[in-house]
């Protein structure tokens, strides 16, 4: 994927840096092999000559007063991922470079801000605005530009100079493991140009294949691809604003503008949104990214337009503008062929989309999980027989399922409303081996038995599950206030437990007819 | 002046009863559904009609039977479109979620509905105003459980004015809850009621209702004893069937051959 005049870019970010003008160097620490070792410091601690990697104990002797931090490396990759979101408005392509780096692909991407050094210049200031110490740099290889940060901030290296801009750098620089880096070390080998000139074969001898193709990327030999965080969207619009936009009424008019290009673009190549996203970017650097699934490909503006305004209206956590919003993007995250098809005179398929229409709004607001229809189950087993599903992907699928025909002159065999759990029941008097009580106790109200019809005996799927679960013995019955329940034994009397003595079965209600 | 004078008050009276007809017969899906009971659609004046609210109170433990004439209710006015039911999540924890295969054993097609969960009666309002709006739909059903303060005069108003706009049949299920003033075109109240006695061999359970129409825009209340036709599809009275085929007042018989063989006909015939 990266090839020639394809720069890639890593920033290094040292997310406690200090706002502050301190005089006391800070530190950060964490436990390394049984010893608390410095892991980040601030220039203050640079120049009294601490370093990265020292014990605590002699960052102490040299410099008593210096505040100590714990490291915590959940904020850290949280702060890292937060950046990672912003530099989304740079290039949709961002990767994470952990510990404290972010790769970006800025291939076609540096014109739109006047090109390389003052994409780097902007992204550089503007980080350092919100009170991180960045470094970057920019070149073709992701390899090669993760070595320049570390000891050539703001170089840009044109295609095809990529081992003379690394030549010079110590061959920690490669960010390759410490043993090899050791390695290196004692066979006199100080630069990455020492070990270019020698041969690949040695190299790769001694110190492992993937060694020299991390050497051979640093030189911008060959190339590796980065992973991107996110999948690249099929389209994306955005505005930028000079003056940021704080109020629903210019969001709102924002967002129908962005629809209706987005439309226009999708519309050329004939596709329709699945999914679509929205990313607002505060002036102070935090993203908010909403999301807007829908059941077809969607090919109108007033759509978009509609889905999202439900989705903003029913934020549990409304959208915060701060200071203003500076740039404002909507994609396309999924797209689907819109097939055009000519529509006859049978309203039903009209019909149908305004039902797909109506089940997409209403997932947008409460979410897609609670609009459901269901699909039949070839099971047996109550519970399961049907199976719900969220109506926005499989609206079309349960609309053409076919349901078991009921036995016409019986009555309903199966109840209307079926609790999620069967609730247990207390049968203060019901006859051995097979017969419905005569009283029992549901929610602490005792109800007498007039009618019962039964026993229908389920089994439970022995050929699913490894554990052995009783056999179920449905009754229907009736109580004198003419209530219709279904309700079961689990088990059979006189079946013995593993100790041989026999277990009284316990029973359930599991659903009430109408 | 004179002749000026009278033509303006019968342009008056002209749009009165333009206006009339209009509010009786609502938009898109006019007219009124019958229920196939003769006496309750003879007191309707012809059935349930279409374009308006309809409520439904049960007492908390007669809510399994009011789900089920509700959903009776919305086969009747749906004629094959799609019914949306709007459940409020306490109501499945109290009384039970529906159950696909039992709305199958009552005769209804699970392929044309669509279950919409919401956490309160708030957002089911919402919901409720929003799918009354789509004319695609037969009925929109809205199940909550418990008093509430939301479902006010305004609320019905508002669900009854989107109702007629749209011809949409709006019925409202109320579960442990008193009635409060609405806009509401029938109100009723519903129990289940003991089956029909029977021998030990026939066939027991099918669903019966005693039902109190309690109020009724245009026209009568009543109170019957329906049974809910699994296989026609439509209300019918237990009491003719009742007589039919045991009747009461006479000494046992056993079921005799002619009457049980008059009532099979029937039902084809139906």
């Amino acid at each position: 994927m990266l090839r020639s005049g394809e720069p890639a870019e890593t920033c290094d970010t040292q997310s406690r840096s200090t706002k502050t003008k301190e005089t006391s160097p800070r530190i950060v620490v964490a436990k390394q092999n049984n010893g608390l070792v410095i892991t980040a410091l601030d220039d203050a601690a640079a120049r009294i000559g601490l370093a990265i990697g020292q014990p605590l104990a002699n960052a102490r002797a040299i410099c008593p007063d210096s505040e100590v931090f714990d490291a915590d490396e959940t904020a850290d990759s949280k702060a890292l991922s937060g950046i990672a979101d912003w530099c989304d408005r740079f290039t949709p392509l961002v990767a994470l470079d952990p510990p404290h780096g972010l790769l970006l692909d800025i291939t076609g991407c540096a014109h739109l801000f006047g090109g390389e050094a003052a994409l780097m210049r902007q992204l550089c200031s503007a980080l350092k605005r919100q009170g991180f110490d960045v470094s970057a740099a920019i070149a073709g290889t992701s390899a090669c530009a993760r070595a320049l940060t570390r000891h050539a901030h703001g170089r840009i290296v044109a295609p095809g100079e990529e081992a003379g801009a690394v030549a010079a750098l110590p061959v920690f620089a490669l960010g390759a493991d410490d043993a090899i880096t050791r390695g290196l070390r004692r066979a006199g080998l100080k630069t990455v140009g020492d070990v270019a000139a020698r041969g690949r074969h040695e190299i790769a001898a001694r110190f492992s294949a993937a060694f020299t193709a991390l050497l051979e990327q640093a030189l911008g030999q060959s190339d590796a691809p980065i992973n991107p965080r996110k999948p690249l969207p099929d389209f994306i619009v955005e505005k930028r604003f000079a003056e940021p936009i704080a109020t629903d009424g210019a969001i709102a008019r924002t967002l129908a503008g962005l629809a209706r290009t987005l439309i226009a673009a999708m519309e050329k190549q004939g596709k329709g949104a699945r999914r679509l996203e929205a990313g607002f970017f505060r002036t102070d650097g935090a993203v908010r990214i909403i999301a807007v699934e829908t059941g077809r490909p969607v090919t109108r503006g007033e759509t978009i337009d509609r889905l999202f305004r439900e989705r903003l209206d029913a934020l549990a956590d409304p959208l915060d503008p701060g200071f203003g919003f500076d740039l404002v993007r909507l994609s396309a995250v999924r797209t689907d062929l819109v097939v055009q098809e000519q529509r006859d005179l049978d309203t039903h398929v009209r019909d149908n989309d305004e039902v797909a229409a109506l089940v997409d709004r209403l997932a947008a607001r409460i979410g897609s999980q609670r609009v459901v229809v269901h699909l039949p189950q070839d099971t047996h087993i109550p519970e399961r027989a049907s199976f719900p599903v969220p109506a926005q992907q499989h609206l079309a699928a349960a609309m053409r399922a076919e349901w078991p025909a009921r036995i016409e002159g019986e009555p309903p065999l199966r109840p209307l409303r079926m609790f999620a759990r069967p609730e247990p029941i207390e049968v203060t008097l019901a006859e051995v081996p097979d017969k419905p009580p005569r009283h029992f106790t549901w929610r602490r109200v005792t109800h007498t038995v007039v009618r019962a019809e039964g026993p229908e005996r389920i089994a439970m799927e022995w050929w699913r599950t490894q554990e052995v679960r009783p056999t179920r013995d449905y009754f229907r019955v009736e109580d004198e206030a003419g209530l219709r329940f279904w309700l079961y034994r689990d088990g059979l009397y006189n079946e013995a437990a593993g100790n041989g003595e026999a277990v009284p079965p316990k029973w359930f209600l599991h659903g009430l007819f109408a | 002046m004179a002749g000026n004078g009278s033509s303006a008050g019968t342009l008056a009276r002209l749009r009165d009863r333009i206006a009339r007809i209009e509010t009786d017969h609502g938009g898109g899906m006019p007219g009124r559904a019958s229920l196939g009971h003769e006496k309750a659609d003879a007191v309707l004046q012809g059935g349930l009609a279409r374009g308006a609210m309809h409520e439904v109170f049960a007492e908390g433990r007669h809510s399994a039977a009011a789900s089920g004439f509700i959903a009776g209710l919305a086969q009747r006015v749906c004629a094959n479109r799609p019914l949306l039911w709007v459940r409020q999540d306490f109501a499945a924890r109290e009384s039970g979620a529906l159950s696909m295969r039992g709305w199958r054993e009552l005769g209804l097609d699970p392929c044309l509905l669509v279950t919409v969960h919401v956490p309160g009666v708030e957002s089911a309002l919402r919901t409720a105003a929003d799918a009354l709006a789509c004319d695609a739909l037969g009925a929109v059903v809205m199940e909550t459980w418990g008093e509430t303060r939301l479902l006010d005069l305004v609320a019905s108003r508002r669900l009854t004015l989107a109702a007629r706009t749209s011809g949409v049949t709006g019925l409202l299920l109320r579960v442990a809850a008193t009635p409060l003033p609405s806009t509401a075109e029938t109100r009723w109240i519903v129990r289940p009621a003991r089956s029909p006695p029977c021998e030990a061999w026939q066939a027991w359970g099918a669903p019966v209702f005693e039902t109190r129409l309690v109020r009724n825009r245009h026209g009568q209340t009543g109170q019957w004893i329906m049974e809910w036709s699994c296989d026609e599809c439509l209300f019918r009275d237990v009491s003719i069937r009742d007589a039919q085929t045991h009747p009461q007042p006479v000494a046992a018989a056993p079921a005799d051959r002619p009457d049980r063989a008059r009532v099979v006909a029937l039902r084809r015939a139906g």
